[in-house]
């Protein structure tokens, strides 16, 4: 078992045959994911490799019965399509796209919060569950199934552990990114619960960056709720404050959201916090 | 992005706010022109992207159009933290009565704007937050209903605004909120907002951040952008769509992936401290980079004299690990570096990448396996060249 996904998960995409969502989309049905459909206004009826194209999520949902649906369209677009597969009733919504403005972002996340959709994202490289579906844009190969829940900001750093894991001989029941902006859909603590209540999942790591207080908020949690062993790197412990490092959230401002302030909260809460990321297997025995 | 003090007050003042009517110089003379224009006392303000001006006497008073004159003179192409002055703005002298502090700004934990407001005006708000918080009245407002009037009036009411200043300031405060969501800002702030010996309520100074990735959508915001502050590097870095920021270290790093970029800058530190050895830069050369990105990121990074050695880490994902290995050959071609380079290789096209680079034969380029062997060898090379 993995979270957030399952065999049964129904997915489609949004933006199915833009440049992104069309390479991806291939790679994650050769993976074996069950993506039912896709969808890009104006091209409903068509079919992109053997999966029907449809012009609104509502029809994508009536015809195929998704309850998953990836946004993968550039920024302009990309608060319209998480509107859009709220109000069709998606379950779980994975937003790729990177540069969605701030307040743009804060609109939808409210129209997210008020509804019964859970959002992964934005500007994030989705969600892996090995062995089951590969929803977003984590290379297939580095994963293999096993005990070990991975939960990150970033993308590549991500690819990072999740690889060093497998060639440990240690597999993950689910990869999870958030994304690596001020404003996503789901923080550390709500997937770390879903870790948490994952009979399969035995152990986590959580991969955190500067900036913000997201990491902070993980510690209280894991503090105060997880059972399960936990080991953390946090990315970012040489950079100069009041620089952005690359992501929108990654800026220590007015000395908060620091590594080191963050590295001692997840210690107090008894994580094994690794100096470098390829010792979280290591931490994980 | 920062605007200036100038480019802030002026959008202001197109939401109806009350600003004074100054003018930007860029010699004393035209500083003299607009002194005399205006009449009377005039402020003298440097124009920098950077806090602490009057401290640092890049604000100063002249009661003449020769005395600005004079002081243009004194405060143009002053060095104010670092920033050169290159332009002053020259404001009518108001006379003060009570100085508020005003700002909107994006709460990340809240996922919401917060309004702050505090009695305490003129000084900086984390000053404030520091020494008495207290005195910061915060209220979020929905990104979907908007910002209510009765706000507005908690807000008054939280620093004892007089109740004939009300109507004034709801209308400053529904402009303000106006124009941050209008021109997708990240703060929008007014400090101070004063209250006049008159009784009138003016925005002294102004202060705008805009989101960056809002950018693309405001070309109008896009090029108010202060080039002349900013290093060669960065705007050629950002021109050819990579994220770079120059660090003081030896060993210059291009990787893909802002995480993966900061955690490489970090095994450099963590390898090299005791050497005195870290990062020269952060660079993420974005997902699928081609290889004129990375001969351009590569260029931008050996622009530094004070990289000894350079890091290569990807884990192909988007990027893919041939077109990385095509783009070190062109940009070794075109540079021929003669500093050691290291270059660890992952994920999507990795072994292609590593044949293209080994067919290559370039005498400096070296290998590793993982990141950690990577950062390794890369602080020894730079150690070999200091």
């Amino acid at each position: 078992m993995a979270i957030l996904l399952n065999e049964k998960s129904k997915i489609i995409v949004q933006g199915i045959t833009g440049r992104e969502g069309s390479f991806h989309t291939r790679k994650m049905i050769e993976y074996g994911t069950n993506v039912v459909g896709g969808v890009t206004p104006g091209k409903g009826g068509e079919w992109f490799d053997g999966k029907p194209i449809f012009d609104t999520v509502e029809k994508a949902v009536e015809a195929t019965g998704a309850n998953v649906s990836l946004i993968a369209v550039p920024a302009p677009f990309a608060p319209d399509a998480i509107f859009e597969a709220v109000n069709a009733g998606i379950d779980l919504i994975v937003c790729l796209t990177e540069f969605i403005p701030v307040q743009e972002m804060m609109r939808a996340y409210r129209h997210v919060k008020n509804s019964s959709s859970r959002l992964i994202g934005p500007n994030c490289p989705g969600l892996l569950a090995p062995g089951i579906a590969n929803v977003g844009i984590m290379p297939g190969y580095i994963a293999k199934p096993g005990n070990v829940g991975v939960v990150s900001k970033s993308g590549t750093l991500t690819y990072e552990v999740v690889f060093a894991l497998t060639e440990a001989g240690m597999g993950q029941t689910t990869c999870v990114g958030i994304g690596g902006d001020p404003i996503i859909g789901s923080s550390f603590v709500d997937i770390l619960q879903l870790f948490e209540d994952d009979p399969q999942t035995e152990k986590v790591a959580i991969l955190g960056e500067i900036g913000g207080r997201a990491e902070i908020d993980a510690a209280e949690f894991i503090k105060a709720n997880m059972t399960k062993p936990v080991a953390a790197f946090i990315a970012g412990a040489s950079a100069p404050e009041g620089t952005r490092m690359g992501h929108a959230g990654a800026i220590v401002e007015g000395g908060q959201g620091t590594a080191a302030e963050k590295i001692a909260a997840l210690r107090e809460a008894g994580v094994r916090v690794a100096d470098n990321p390829e010792q979280i297997p290591q931490l994980l025995k | 992005m920062n605007l200036h003090e100038y480019q802030s007050k002026s959008r202001f003042a197109g939401y109806g706010i009350p600003v004074p009517q100054g003018k930007v110089a860029t010699t004393p003379d035209e500083a003299y022109a607009i002194a005399q224009e205006l009449g009377g006392t005039v402020v003298i303000k440097s124009q920098v992207l950077v806090g602490g001006r009057g401290k640092a006497g890049g604000v100063k008073l002249a009661k003449s159009a020769d005395e600005a004159r004079a002081r243009a003179e004194e405060i143009l192409g002053m060095s104010i933290k670092g920033h050169i002055v290159h332009k002053v703005l020259v404001d009518p002298a108001s006379s003060i009565a009570h100085e508020i502090y005003l700002g909107i700004t994006n709460d990340r934990a809240a996922a919401q704007p917060v309004l702050m407001a505090s009695s305490e005006g003129g000084v900086e708000i984390e000053e404030v937050n520091r020494t008495n918080p207290k005195a910061i009245i915060r209220e979020h407002i929905d990104p979907l209903m908007g910002l209510f009037s009765y706000q507005i009036v908690k807000v008054a009411l939280g620093i004892d605004l007089p109740r004939d200043q009300w109507r004034a300031f709801s209308k400053i405060v529904q402009g303000l909120y106006q124009c941050f969501v209008e021109n997708d800002a990240a703060l929008a702030e007014i400090n101070p907002l004063v209250i006049t010996a008159d009784g009138k309520l003016i925005a002294l100074d102004g202060k705008m951040s805009i989101d960056d990735s809002a950018l693309a959508r405001h070309p109008d915001l896009a090029a108010m952008r202060d080039t002349e502050s900013e290093p060669e590097a960065e705007t050629q870095a950002r021109e050819a769509g990579i994220s770079y920021v120059k660090l003081n270290g030896q060993i210059g790093c291009m990787v893909n992936g802002a995480g993966l970029a900061m955690t490489t800058m970090d095994m450099t530190k963590l390898y090299g401290e005791e050497y005195g050895i870290g990062p020269a830069n952060f660079l993420d050369i974005g997902g699928g980079a081609k290889a004129e990105q990375v001969s351009a990121a590569l260029r931008i990074i050996l622009s530094d004299p004070n990289v000894k050695a350079v890091l290569f880490n990807i884990f192909g994902g988007i990027t893919r690990g041939d077109e990385v290995a095509r783009g070190i050959i062109e940009a070794y071609d075109e540079v021929k570096p003669s500093v050691p380079m290291i270059i660890r290789l992952q994920g999507t096209n990795a072994e292609e990448g590593r044949a293209i680079l080994d067919s290559a034969d370039i005498p400096n380029l070296r290998t590793a396996a993982t990141l950690t062997e990577a950062a390794q060898k890369a602080v020894e090379a730079a150690k070999g060249a200091m």
